[in-house]
């Protein structure tokens, strides 16, 4: 199974032409992502080789979902035309569009996350590195060949601390890992992973990786209370990030006494989470519950 | 980024919200012409961007224009929650008989924008939604559909503006949701927009935060950037496009990612409880092409902060190459020659990392030490600064 990107996915990319788009194509094909299509208007109808393979490219979204029924886009698309080109994604109706790009304004995301959820499609991102699901398919930049196929779902605001802790369980391996992004709006939150590791019956365990910035952990943690039974292990970037300055995410901002990772850390802990001091310390914990549920179950 | 606010009312009289703009001086003499144009008596409010000024000090009224040379010079170099005032706005004071507050954001948790208003305004907001609830109200805005008139009648009816200036309080919400769409603003705020003693309404202070991220569709704002109270070194670094945060510690952090950067910076505090405390000089990520020339700018900026006594280079290869990583090092050191003066603690881990540490390990730099692990290099890194600052 895995949960929102199968081997049965059908990847095209906006965007597939440009220098970023060329290079995150090789990859995902590498990976074994079925890549079955590109799309740039200004060269509908040409075929671009990409490694040893040659994908068609469409002038619109709508005539590669006709012509190749993809059903996931990525988008390696500059911040000016990002908002165009998610909409465009779901007026095709593509059931999953992957926002990578870096820098979209706030207000063209809110506008483009209403207008895909109004249409069916699920955004993930902006400003994040996609997701994977090991040794089925790959939409995005996360490195495929840091970890392997297992039953760990993973969550995360930020992509090298995804990469990290992929890297770190690499011999328990994962269902999924998704970057759902680091801006203060993104299409998939962490409750909408939450709620789909849950109902994986792929996934055993989740991580949960979050950092400083508005109030989506603390929301999160609510969601595991109530519909959670899966267990989770958490981490929280950002103890030592001064008040009133943006760390790096245009979302990871400490407001006053608001968005802070100690207050994050607390929800989580509230609620059964257990909540690393440190990427690997995180990482022992997952081993120590995968551990504890093999010992506990019937011989 | 954060405006003050004679930026801010700058904003908002671009898009007809009404406000007197005032004078901005930055030297306490300057303030008696300025208070003369404005009709001698003033208000001389520190221009900082933080909250609480007027608890502070920081705003005083001035009956006279000697007054407002007298009330500036107390307010310039005043240390506001940290912020230095380097200068303030001599505007004309206002009869007042009401005070309200109109607000729209980006609602980070809904994802769509909220208007916040209250006929209870001149006090912080929060303290009003904490003791008196009722007096605030809070409108979604759907961003598809944004504020059409049923939704101005909606805010304005449910504040509970009195009838006499409901149309007023609509035009104001209007045009400072003009300002917020059309400035690409997350944040734009009134507190206190005020009823004068000749009935009209306006805003008699303003906040506002516009988008970084849509600077390419308004190249006015960069016009905003006010250096003064920002670290020199935070400015070098923006000078060569580096995502640099000035700390206060000893232990200076480059890294690839926001999130391990934060990351990192958490480790090293830990590390720091077993060597004295030591905590992190700073947040640098160099993202994902680590070049020599990019990590000797990083190497450059975090080496000129005297506070550093080390510095952990923490990278894990995602995208990036560890061997390309090991070559900017080992490039950047070897482009600053003397200038690198510091030990450095490298771990690197992920794509082409044995590579990378052989790289490292054949150049065999005095300065340099690889560590394995994340948390055995952040200790490392701490302990090295802990000693350099003992000795």
């Amino acid at each position: 199974m895995a949960i929102f990107l199968t081997e049965n996915s059908r990847v095209i990319v906006q965007g597939m032409t440009g220098s970023e788009g060329m290079k995150h194509t090789a990859r995902m094909l590498a990976a074994g992502t079925t890549v079955v299509g590109g799309v740039n208007p200004r060269k509908a109808g040409e075929t671009v080789s990409v490694g040893s393979r040659d994908i068609p490219v469409f002038g619109t979204v709508a005539d590669a979902v006709a012509a190749t029924g993809a059903d996931v886009s990525v988008l390696f698309v500059p911040p000016a035309h990002t908002k165009a080109a998610a909409i465009e994604a779901a007026d095709a109706a593509i059931p999953l569009a992957v926002v990578i790009t870096e820098g979209v304004p706030v207000h063209d995301t809110a506008e483009f996350r209403a207008y895909a959820e109004a249409r069916g499609t699920r955004i993930i991102g902006p400003n994040c590195p996609g997701l994977i699901s090991p040794g089925r398919s790959n939409a995005g930049i996360i490195p495929a060949d840091i970890t392997k196929a297992g039953r760990i779902g993973l969550v995360s605001k930020s992509g090298t601390l995804t990469y990290q802790l992929m890297h770190e369980l690499r011999d328990i391996g994962f269902s999924t890992c998704v970057g759902i992004g680091g801006d203060p709006i993104v299409g998939t939150t962490h409750i909408d992973c939450l709620e789909a590791f849950e109902n994986d019956p792929d996934t055993d365990a989740i991580v949960m990786i979050g950092e400083i910035g508005g109030d989506a952990e603390e929301r999160a943690a609510a969601y595991i209370r109530e519909h959670v039974s899966k267990p989770v292990v958490g981490y929280v970037a950002g103890f030592t990030a001064p008040e009133g300055k943006t760390m790096g995410h245009a979302g990871a901002i400490v407001s006053g006494s608001s968005g802070t990772a100690a207050a994050k850390k607390a929800a989580l802990e509230s609620v059964g989470v257990q909540i690393g001091q440190t990427p690997s310390e995180t990482a022992q914990l997952m081993r120590r519950v995968l551990e504890s549920a093999l010992e506990s179950q019937p011989v | 980024m954060d405006l003050m606010e004679y930026q801010a009312k700058e904003l908002f009289a671009r898009h007809g919200v009404p406000v007197t703009l005032g004078t901005v001086v930055t030297d306490a003499a300057e303030a008696s012409a300025a208070a003369r144009a404005h009709g001698d008596r003033v208000v001389v409010k520190a221009q900082v961007k933080t909250g609480g000024r007027g608890k502070a000090g920081g705003v005083k009224l001035a009956t006279d224009p000697d007054d407002a040379v007298d009330k500036a010079s107390e307010i310039l170099g005043m240390n506001i929650k940290g912020h230095i005032v380097h200068r303030v706005l001599v505007a004309p004071a206002a009869e007042i008989a009401e005070e309200y507050y109109v607000s729209f954001l980006v609602d980070r948790a809904n994802r769509n924008y909220l208007c916040i208003a209250s006929v209870e305004g001149g006090v912080e907001i929060e303290v009003t939604a904490k003791e008196n609830p009722d007096a605030v109200a809070k409108v979604s805005i759907d961003p598809l559909v944004g504020l059409d008139e049923a939704k101005v009648e909606e805010i304005v009816t449910a504040t509970g503006f009195a009838p006499e200036i409901a149309d007023q309080a609509k035009d104001v919400v209007r045009q400072l949701w003009r300002v917020f769409v059309a400035e690409d603003a997350t944040l734009v705020e009134v507190n206190p927009l005020v009823r004068l003693s000749d009935g009209t309404l306006e805003a008699l202070d303003g906040k506002a935060s516009v988008d970084e991220s849509a600077g390419f569709r308004h190249p006015d704002h960069s016009g905003f950037e006010v250096v003064e109270n920002e670290d020199l070194l935070e400015l070098a670094a923006r000078e060569k496009g580096l995502n640099y945060v000035k700390l206060d510690g000893s232990v200076g952090i480059i890294g690839n990612g926001a999130g391990l950067v934060m990351s990192t910076l958490d480790v090293v505090a830990y590390a720091g409880r077993r060597h004295g405390d030591v905590t992190p000089a700073n947040f640098l990520d160099i993202g994902g092409g680590a070049s020599a020339e990019v990590m000797a700018n990083g190497l450059q900026i975090v080496l000129g902060d005297e506070q550093v006594k080390s510095v952990f280079v923490n990278v894990f290869g995602g995208i990036t190459a560890c061997d390309a990583v090991a070559n900017g090092i080992v490039g950047a050191l070897d482009a600053l020659g003397e200038q690198a003066n510091k030990p450095l603690v490298v771990r690197l881990d992920g794509n082409n990392v044995s590579e990378g540490r052989r790289i490292l390990t054949e150049r065999n730099h005095p300065l340099v030490t690889l560590v394995d692990t994340m948390d055995g290099a952040a200790d490392r890194a701490a302990e090295l600064a802990h000693n350099q600052s003992v000795a």
